[in-house]
């Protein structure tokens, strides 16, 4: 079970919130064109270590709260509101 | 004679009090702090239960959870539970148990033919032999090998006992009470950590439940902690998952020493620890050797015999043989001759060691450099055949208990689930835990330290490390168990005894698995410890193989010619016992799986005798059935009186989100295809939302309130998607815009008044308000007040009627409802239900859930003008993908049965065709019903070509049920298509 730390509410469990995918993708301007959006629905790296997601806290104070997790581990290294940037996400991953 | 293998002296029993339990019909007796292993090892019973493949006859192999083979069937009827390791189960008065897998008696059991069938049943049998022909497997093979191999029969009955789950915070939780977790909690516990300390046993103390010389040292422990208010111990608690972030799951048996629960009371309670520390003093498990028939009853673990002894006061055999590769077992030796259990030999498979001269120096006759190589008797150990590993012949050691210790295993299941990986230990010849991931440290035998002093000392620094590490530094000093330890030789690693002859070396005795089958999924092929697991089902038994689990991997070792630590043991997963799914589930079985909603019209409903439905969370009226109404007949009524006069429906449980900021026009304008920035106060509009694929996510209408006040309406079953959808794109998209978004649906009640005399019902109950054509158009919004509470009034329509929603605070909701029946009798008003709306829906032509399902677009549901020319909207640019703007997909028509025969009925999910034998599918009826316009079935299909086919006469076919009706294909509006009603 993951343990979050909400940057509203605090450590909060992973059932309180909804996964709601991957931060580091924008959403395209409107004159983006086809395969612009069609990346942003589709297209995802799966990294495999440390990512940013977007994990909505539907069970407390709705907001959505960005997460640097690690994939791999599960660690979770940092958390921020939506508006602020996040450490930028390392490459490195822990070796299997 | 009662309990002639009782122990005169010595124990932890209550000699004072007698427990009556049953085995096998057979009455026996034991004593309070007996477990029905000790009880029966008292009685003499030695033959205890069959095994899985080979119905081979198993006794008691250990003394705790790690038990293979002791496995029985505890209580009866609802309450029967099967796979119960006797060496667990505690003894109480009235205890009913019974052996498994044999019949017709454990004695004689047919099944034993198995084993002379054994050259047939090797490992891989299932995989190779019943792989072809595929229907054989369910009918034929399957049968009868769940009869032959198996484990115990579950209760038939509904579960009758109540289980509830814990959520606990603990700075330090600290996981066994034996030495070392007692010193740990203690450490702890001293420096102001709140601490948990579980023990999986009925009594605190671990190992040293069987070393009366430090028994009061525990006892100061334990008293020193009680008086500890932050530390809570939990005792016949199991902790069996380590999960990621620290937090652990833990089965505490609260009455399963009981006969039943107290009344109101619970049997299990299942834990979910969040703790800032973990202090893993978990011990360590002693292993067994593969040597032929090693699985006769007698054969028992070296430490097991001991702690029978010594805790128990039970001598599990009259004679005895050890067989070892450590100096640690001698301690058995020791101990077993003082509880006046003879010690036939000590078979050291070492060429020398410390403790084989002190046992000379003590009188034993001991053997180095020799192994036990076979065992003569099949229900009960007769005698040991042992051998020089020299060479040389085999002699016959007369025994009724063999001992056998192949060294110690640290028990480092939950470390190695942190997921911290084993490493290996050449000195100690097993696998330690690994660096540690989480915030967790292993503590005493758990970690290799062994001995009761040793395990102390580690464990009371791994306390005080723990409660430092959760920012508590300090603590007394505790006085810890003195111990001479012993002039100890290394342990040399001593994994099988090859067989001369037939028998069979057991690596897993649960599962019935040899050293023989090992090898065997080596040679084909299944080299990888984790291939051979599975090809062999080594530790794949309930006890997981706990007891020959690296004995196994080291035999793989072996035939790879590779090193143990090359090779590994298999991943370790939850749970590290076997837990009741009772306790899994805790309170939410039943009518709690779930929480139910009401609306807050919900008593009137019950009062007015609706037939109530669930659809997802909500408990809505279905119909109010009159007396002798029955199928479609109030449905029929309720939707007529719509038509022909007026009926009001609750529909409280749309989803309604208030969006208010200067922002929140543009923002709603981006969700939507459509645009509400231009709508004028005062007004609604109809919407459709849609997500970024392309498809449509859901429809409703939205009301604009005031100048930065918009209402949005959802269907029932999106509404916590759509507020999610708009948090999202608030928040992350567009968090430029300046919008706020709350849910109001439980805030609000809201009905729908619907029929041509709708507007005389409402004008009758709404006081002093125009609610003519002028005053109030159609799509108008508008506030008023009924019956002295503030509504608000949107005229829109769902049925196609001239229609209404009044919208009241949930708390006037019953008020307002009355007030408006009352106004509407005089024009036959009657409530109205979800089949009725239903009904009326599918003949406006509105589409709904079966049509908005997820994989139509707004162009295949006949809303392409909807979709704005200009501005960005979620879901625009990939809507215009060419194989969704493709004309050959399914679109939205109206269908209806030719014959006004209801017999002939219309079916959800039948395919649409051009001929009734006619394979090639044009489409699917989505909605049907019957309709009180049309007298017929009606319906909606999504079909090829669309609207294009209207006047084409099909037929909608349902093979499952041999249905054929033709249709004929028409406009979604099956009634009134001009929407003038809407308007009047």
């Amino acid at each position: 079970m993951h343990q979050i730390d909400c940057p509203w509410c605090g450590v909060r469990d992973e059932a309180e919130f909804k996964y709601r995918g991957d931060a580091t993708v924008t959403r395209p301007a409107a004159g983006a064109g086809a395969d612009a959006f069609h990346d942003y629905v589709h297209t995802r790296a799966n990294p495999k270590g440390w990512h940013a997601e977007w994990w909505h806290h539907t069970g407390g104070c709705r907001q959505l709260v960005k997460v640097l997790r690690n994939t791999l581990t599960h660690e979770i290294r940092q958390t921020a509101r939506a508006a602020e940037p996040l450490a930028a996400p390392s490459p490195e991953t822990t070796p299997t | 004679m009662s309990q002639p293998h009782r122990l005169a002296t010595g124990g932890r029993i209550d000699r004072s009090r007698i427990l009556l339990f049953r085995f096998d019909g057979r009455n026996l007796q034991g004593h309070p702090g007996d477990t029905l292993a000790s009880a029966l090892i008292a009685n003499g019973v030695r033959l205890v239960g069959r095994s899985f493949k080979y119905h081979r006859p198993r006794g008691i192999f250990t003394a705790g959870p790690e038990e293979p083979s002791a496995l029985v069937e505890l209580r009866s009827d609802a309450r029967r539970e099967p796979n119960v390791p006797a060496t667990v189960a505690e003894l109480f008065d009235g205890l009913e148990a019974a052996s498994q897998n044999r019949w017709p008696s454990l004695a004689w059991d047919v099944g034993a033919i198995n084993a002379r069938f054994a050259r047939f049943l090797p490992a891989g049998f299932y995989y190779k032999t019943f792989m072809w022909p595929a229907a054989f497997w369910e009918r034929v093979y399957e049968p009868i090998i769940r009869r032959a191999a198996g484990l115990g029969r579950a209760a038939r009955q509904r579960d009758p006992d109540a289980y509830e789950h814990m959520h606990a915070h603990c700075d330090v939780l600290v996981v066994g009470s034996g030495a070392a977790g007692l010193a740990a909690a203690r450490a702890a516990g001293s420096a102001g950590a709140r601490v948990i300390l579980a023990e999986q046993d009925f009594e605190l103390g671990g190992g040293l439940l069987s070393e009366p010389a430090h028994d009061d040292w525990r006892k100061a422990q334990l008293a020193a902690l009680r008086e500890m208010p932050e530390v809570r111990i939990l005792p016949r608690t199991t902790v069996l998952g380590y999960y990621d972030h620290n937090v652990l799951g833990a089965a505490e048996r609260v009455s399963d020493h009981l006969p039943a629960p107290p009344p109101h009371g619970v049997r299990q309670r299942f834990w979910t620890i969040r703790a800032k520390q973990v202090v893993l003093a978990t011990g360590a498990i002693e292993r067994l050797i593969a040597f032929p028939d090693n699985d006769r009853p007698g054969v028992m673990l070296a430490s097991a015999a001991r702690t029978y002894a010594r805790r128990f006061a039970v001598a599990a055999g009259r004679r005895a043989v050890l067989f070892t590769n450590n100096d640690e077992a001698y301690q058995t030796a020791f101990t077993l001759a003082e509880s006046g259990i003879g010690i036939e030999r000590i078979v050291d498979s070492r060429e020398t060691s410390a403790a084989v001269e002190e046992a000379r120096r003590r009188g034993f006759e001991v053997l180095p450099a020799s192994e036990v190589s076979g065992i003569i008797g099949g229900k009960s150990v007769e005698a040991a055949l042992v051998r020089s590993r020299h060479g040389g012949a085999a002699r016959t050691v007369v025994a009724d208990l063999v001992c056998v210790s192949g060294g110690w295993s640290p028990a480092l299941h939950l470390a190695s689930q942190t997921p911290a990986k084993p490493v290996w230990n050449e000195k100690l010849a097993c696998f330690v835990p690994g660096t540690p991931v989480q915030a967790e440290r292993s503590a005493g035998a758990a970690r290799g330290v062994f001995g009761i002093g040793e395990a102390a000392r580690d464990g009371h620094e791994a306390g005080r490390a723990a409660a430092a590490a959760a920012g508590l530094e300090g603590g007394a000093t505790i006085a810890l168990p003195t111990e001479v330890p012993p002039a100890a030789t290394a342990i040399e690693a001593c994994w099988e005894v090859k067989a001369d002859g037939e028998g069979k070396s057991f690596v897993d005795l649960q599962h019935d698995v040899t050293a023989g089958d090992i090898r065997l999924a080596h040679r084909e092929g299944y080299s990888h410890v984790e291939h051979a697991k599975r090809y062999t089902t080594h530790g794949m038994a309930t006890d997981q193989g706990k007891t020959g689990g690296l004995v196994g991997a080291a035999v793989l070792a072996a035939a790879r010619g590779e090193a143990i630590e090359r090779v590994g043991v298999p991943t370790f997963r939850p749970y590290v016992t076997p837990v009741t799914i009772g306790a899994i589930a805790g309170r939410e079985t039943g009518r709690h799986l779930k929480p139910v909603r009401r609306s807050p019209l919900h008593a009137w409903h019950v009062r007015n005798g609706a037939v109530l439905l669930e659809t997802g969370l909500w408990l809505r009226p279905l119909y109010y059935p009159r007396t002798g109404e029955a199928g479609w007949t109030p449905i029929l009524r309720e939707a007529r009186a719509v038509r022909q006069a007026v009926g009001l429906c609750d529909v409280s449980t749309l989803g309604k989100i208030d969006v208010q900021g200067p922002d929140a026009g543009p923002f709603l304008d981006r969700l939507y295809t459509n645009t509400f920035s231009t709508l004028p106060a005062g007004r609604a509009r109809y919407g459709v939302m849609l997500r970024e694929d392309g498809m449509v996510l859901d429809d409703g209408t939205t009301s604009r309130l005031g100048e930065q006040h918009y209402l949005v309406t959802t269907t029932t079953a999106k509404a916590a998607e759509v507020l999610e959808h708009m948090e999202f794109h608030a928040q992350t998209v567009w968090p430029g815009l300046d919008v706020q978004l709350c849910s109001v649906t439980d805030q609000w009640a809201q009905m729908a008044v619907a029929g041509p005399r709708a507007r005389q019902t409402l004008q009758a109950a709404v006081g002093g308000r125009d609610l003519s054509n002028a005053a109030l158009p159609f799509m108008g919004v508008a506030e008023g007040v009924i019956a002295g509470a503030p509504v608000r009034i949107f005229r829109v329509s769902f049925s196609g009627e001239l229609a209404y929603e009044v919208a009241t605070p949930a708390g006037y909701a019953e008020h307002v409802w009355e007030a408006i029946l009352a106004a509407g009798r005089a024009f036959g008003i009657v409530p109205y239900g979800l089949e009725a709306m239903g009904l009326l829906r599918i003949e406006k032509g509105h589409v709904a859930g079966p049509e908005i399902n997820g994989q139509t677009t707004a162009r295949d549901l006949g809303l392409h003008r909807m979709l704005k020319k200009t501005g960005d909207y979620i879901g625009r640019v990939n809507a215009g993908r060419p194989g969704l703007m493709d004309p050959s997909r399914p679109s939205l028509v109206g269908i209806r049965a030719l014959t006004d025969d209801f017999d002939k009925r219309l079916r959800g999910g039948a395919h649409v065709v051009s001929a009734p034998e006619d394979r090639h599918s044009l489409g699917w009826v989505t909605s049907v019903t019957r309709s009180v316009e049309l007298d017929r079935w009606i319906g909606l299909a999504m079909l090829e070509g669309g609207i294009d086919r209207r006047g084409q006469r099909l037929y909608a076919v349902f093979p499952l049920k041999d249905e054929v009706v033709e249709v004929e294909i028409t406009s979604p509006h099956h009634v009134d298509p001009e929407n003038a009603r809407v308007r009047a």
